[in-house]
């Protein structure tokens, strides 16, 4: 039963000012066009540079559902290919990521191609001659993702030719990348540490919302974060406040901190929770890493990259950073009701160790399977799931601190509790959905 | 008040026997969800660590799913006694299958102990029920006349694999 395709006033119907029809979690249509409007219509994060730092390195990943390599050309250039042979279709590569030397070579029927996709060779060349061959799809060879920016080593691609540009699309939203990336103090971050893969039985949107939800870490966290505040009360007096504590203690924050935290929208769904400081402000120093951001950039710049405590940037449609940790989140779609999380972790360059022992930490305790406060968050995505399917409400309110002349405003700072983030991004997904529908 | 039971007391220099049987009995007391006695066999320098890479050496500067002291982890069994703990009602339970402990290094001058279990673990909650390939190691040693882990590193055979929650432990 077709209900949306081809339907963009459907599509538009399923979000209104301050509620979103369950749909746009649970139906498998919409997830259908999600994936054939949404995503290609979006600048999607690939991967960073630093994954395939020399020529012939190539790194495996998804856009939406489908599967991409991002690849170091022999020119050094960064190129984003779809993983599949031209031939029958056949996954190029065995690893998730490793070096392929100077051409792809399909372990099918050995068709080979150069790193940014193009035709090599094929065994018994001549069984094709005057057969039309070079007018077909397959003498191209791998098909590459037409448009890729890298911005200062992170890899974004977006699939259709329409769109917005690059710079339209993601505006000052760029600032929390830079903050990110400025923290080193040779201006350059490397992925570092290893990846984080949890999987969810929810709507990737869920996970894509909650990154700008303040008003639940102190009651679904109250598990988590609660028991940590109380445990950590009965250490002795004097006692060092271990750094899982400084991590972990934050979440139980009370609603007038996170009001005061405040909120920043920008244009396409992007935003950030976090403008005024945020639960990474209180972090303890770390020996020797203020002389080295000073060296690099005198103290006042340095004051200023540091003083930023940017909470959660969401970049619309599907991941988040936290520049303090640099950590960023990606959610993967797989179905309506089903999403990989992966949470990558980046060392700062020429800063001290410590630094990515913490964000190790902050990602272990954090955004692990194996996490209390992960445990928490899950358990409330499923829940959601679940109960959508039930026919007595057919919305979900989003309704919290909404203002009518909202919509269009740009650059704002607001009340770090309203939902105003969420709802932006659901304009954002309706634009983007119904883009050239 | 929950009465924790100890350990029980062993030769100043433990018999392998005396070391299976300890390793036995950890995994005993997690199926029986009697976490505060289990808590109680962990040393206060103690590590339960479980990496994320294969053949991983380094806890601090490769990400791992667990490395935790023994605040975190007394952290976790507070909290599975929660009652806002909404992941765990209802609660998970979990089963291990163990192959007989083999004492790899005994270090009596050193007070160190080492075994190497491979295990099957299944954990369970509602409708789902999840199988885990892992082999322990236990690291001990002897501390007021009874055994101590010290450290227990949990290698999962797919250690790298994208899991749901894992919320008790292995």
């Amino acid at each position: 039963m077709s209900r949306y395709a081809g339907n963009s006033a459907a599509i538009r119907a399923l979000v209104r000012d301050q509620e979103v029809h369950r749909d746009v979690y649970v139906s498998e249509e919409v997830f259908q066009l999600e994936m054939e409007h949404m995503f290609p219509n979006s600048w999607v994060y690939v991967g960073h540079d630093s994954q395939v730092p020399i020529p012939g390195d190539y790194f495996g990943t998804t856009i939406g559902t489908q599967p991409v390599l991002l690849v170091r050309h022999t020119d050094g250039t960064v190129h984003v290919l779809y993983n599949r042979c031209p031939h029958k279709g056949t996954r190029i590569t065995s690893e998730t990521c490793g070096n392929t030397g100077k051409f792809f070579r399909c372990p099918y029927h050995a068709w080979s191609f150069k790193t940014d996709g193009s035709l090599l060779a094929i065994p018994l060349k001549k069984g094709y001659e005057n057969t039309g061959f070079e007018q077909s799809q397959a003498a191209r060879g791998m098909t590459p993702v037409r448009h890729v920016r890298n911005y200062r080593g992170f890899v974004f691609a977006k699939v259709n030719d329409g769109g917005l540009d690059f710079e339209e699309f993601f505006g000052d939203s760029l600032s929390s990348f830079d903050n990110m990336i400025d923290r080193s103090p040779v201006g350059q971050l490397k992925v570092a540490g290893g990846v984080l893969r949890y999987m969810h039985n929810c709507n990737w949107k869920m996970l894509v919302e909650n990154q700008t939800d303040t008003c639940h870490p102190m009651v679904a966290h109250e598990s988590s974060a609660g028991t940590v505040v109380e445990v950590w009360k009965k250490a002795p007096p004097g006692t060092k406040k271990p750094m899982a504590v400084e991590i972990i203690a934050p979440f139980m924050s009370p609603y007038e901190f996170f009001e005061n935290m405040g909120i920043r929208i920008w244009d396409n769904g992007h935003g950030h929770t976090g403008v005024h400081h945020s639960i990474h402000s209180d972090y303890s120093a770390v020996p020797g890493y203020f002389e080295k951001m000073t060296a690099a950039y005198g103290e006042e710049r340095a004051k200023l990259i540091l003083g930023e405590n940017r909470h959660n940037t969401v970049y619309f449609p599907n991941i988040m950073i936290k520049g303090p940790i640099q950590l960023l989140r990606q959610f993967k779609p797989i179905a309506a009701n089903k999403t990989l999380v992966e949470s990558w972790t980046f060392q700062l360059v020429d800063a001290p160790d410590m630094l990515l022992e913490r964000t190790l930490m902050y990602n272990r305790l954090i955004n692990a399977p194996t996490s209390i406060v992960g445990h928490d968050d899950l358990e409330m995505y499923e829940r959601a799931q679940e109960g959508l399917h039930s026919n007595g409400n057919e919305w979900v309110n989003l309704q919290r601190l909404y203002s009518p002349d909202e919509a269009g405003q740009t650059n704002v700072a607001v009340n770090g509790t309203s939902e105003w983030p969420m709802r932006h991004q659901f304009r954002a997904w309706t634009k983007f959905m119904t883009m050239g529908m | 008040m929950t009465i924790v039971a100890e350990a029980p007391l062993v030769n100043a220099e433990p018999t392998d026997r005396e070391l299976i049987d300890f390793v036995i009995r950890e995994a005993r007391l997690i199926d029986q969800q009697r976490f505060d006695e289990w808590l109680a066999l962990y040393a206060d320098d103690a590590f339960y660590w479980m990496p994320l890479e294969w053949n991983q050496t380094d806890p601090r500067l490769t990400c791992s799913l667990m490395y935790e002291d023994k605040l975190l982890l007394s952290i976790r069994v507070e909290r599975l006694k929660g009652a806002r703990t909404f992941s765990q009602k209802p609660k998970s339970r979990c089963h291990h299958v163990l192959q007989t402990p083999q004492v790899d290094a005994r270090d009596v001058a050193a007070n160190r102990y080492v075994t190497w279990t491979p295990m099957h673990y299944i954990e369970t909650r509602m409708e789902e029920q999840t199988l885990y390939a892992a082999w322990a190691t236990h690291h001990l040693s002897v501390e007021d006349g009874r055994l101590r882990i010290k450290l227990k590193r949990v290698d999962l055979i797919n250690c790298d694999a994208a899991f749901g929650n894992i919320q008790l432990f292995m």
